[in-house]
């Protein structure tokens, strides 16, 4: 086409011109959006860990969002039948929860959580509703009976 | 790149090329849909919603293909005046916005049984759903300034390289910060993925994203079309005027 004959005063073909302005322009582009995503590293995370909320609690009735891991063994029904207590955790934090009402197929002991709700006075979280949270393992049901470690190993060996 | 510039070259290409990808794409994407969805196994969590995996997951790769397509069309079209680029840029919009709204809807649909809700503010959600409205404004852009001649293309192109900064944003919004959605399950060279979901899965993500150039060329062809038709209609009228 005619523009690749059209040169610049510096000796500077147009197009090359425009070829570093426009990598110019998108990298401060680039460099922008990340600075704005790590700005926004606390605010657009959609819940607090364990470890958050222990180390910085936040104060009671206001409504926060806690996610974590069901802790084995701590799923507990209380004596009205509908009322479940249990424990989230992170691996350095353990908050306990109270919760009213039913819970999400996908939510068992050992599997992710996302709590929605407020810290009581008493350290408890009650959460007026559960979210299941399920991780990045797609496991065939045939496994269901292993436990996750050994269906772990199986994926390796068959893949 | 240089050779396709002359579009009588392109659509000589575009004739053959346009109906293999589409004839292969559709058996390959709908052989693989049939392997996930009939023969597959479901899920030891998640029972059979996990089915829905075989077309969110393609259409969210391509969601997000198709406005990487209208950006490096962009630059194509800032940096070197590509006399297709405009209309690659074109071509990839419709595609990329309807396999965004199906990833969206497909989410939906499988975040009722898995998570327990229809929808929720987090960051993949979100920044997913910000695709999409991108692409409706990059056609509102596109055809509004259709009618302006000599730098058509400029604005549009401008929008599609600044719009390219959420893609990035999609694809770590669930490793950067807590988000409903699970962090990736495929990633180069490793997956927490069995073997008896991957593989259809990416056979699926390959029909799917042969379909997609598919269409692409379908819509550069009928662009072009278009173009020559009207040049031709214009020349018959100031013929006719004379």
């Amino acid at each position: 086409m005619a523009q690749t004959a059209n040169v610049r005063p510096g000796g500077i073909k147009a197009k090359h011109q425009r070829l570093v302005l426009l990598a110019v322009a998108l990298a401060v582009l680039v460099g922008a959006a990340l600075l704005a995503a790590w700005a926004l590293r606390n605010q657009a995370s959609y819940f607090y860990v364990p470890a958050e909320i222990v180390a910085k609690p936040p104060e009671p009735g206001r409504a926060v969002r806690l996610g974590g891991m069901v802790a084995q063994g701590s799923l507990k029904t209380e004596a009205d039948g509908v009322t479940i207590a249990f424990v989230v955790e992170d691996g350095k934090a353990r908050v306990p929860v109270r919760f009213k009402g039913i819970v999400p197929s996908l939510f068992v002991e050992g599997s992710g959580v996302v709590a929605e709700g407020h810290l009581d006075s008493g350290g408890t979280f009650q959460a007026d509703n559960l979210l299941a949270k399920h991780d990045e393992n797609y496991v065939p049901r045939e496994m269901k009976d292993m436990s996750r470690e050994q269906a772990e190993q199986v994926m390796r060996e068959t893949k | 790149m240089h050779g396709l510039a002359n579009p009588a070259r392109f659509l000589r290409i575009a004739r053959w090329l346009m109906p293999l990808c589409m004839g292969i794409g559709f058996a390959v994407a709908f052989g693989a849909l049939g392997w996930g969805l009939f023969f597959g196994p479901a899920e030891r969590l998640q029972g059979e919603t996990v089915r829905i995996v075989y077309l969110h997951v393609p259409a969210a790769w391509l969601g997000m293909a198709g406005w990487m397509g209208i950006a490096a069309a962009s630059f194509t079209e800032l940096v070197w005046r590509h006399p297709l680029a405009g209309i690659a840029a074109r071509a990839c919009a419709v595609p990329g916005a309807v396999f965004t709204a199906v990833c969206l809807i497909t989410g939906s649909l499988w975040g009722r049984p898995a998570w327990g809700t229809w929808w929720v503010w987090d960051g993949r959600l979100t920044s997913m759903l910000v695709l999409l409205f991108l692409y409706f404004g990059w056609m509102a852009l596109s055809q509004a300034s259709e009618a302006a001649d000599g730098s058509q293309n400029r604005a549009p192109a401008i929008f599609g390289l600044v719009g390219a900064v959420n893609i990035p944003i999609i694809h770590y919004s669930v490793i950067w910060w807590n988000s409903q959605h699970q962090a990736p399950s495929i990633s180069l060279g490793k997956s927490a993925m069995a073997g008896d979901f991957l593989w259809p899965l990416l056979l699926a993500m390959l029909g799917f994203t042969l379909l997609f150039a598919g269409c692409v060329l379908a819509r550069m062809r009928a662009i072009l079309a278009n173009q020559q038709a009207e040049a031709r209609l214009r020349r018959k009228a100031l013929s006719e005027a004379w």
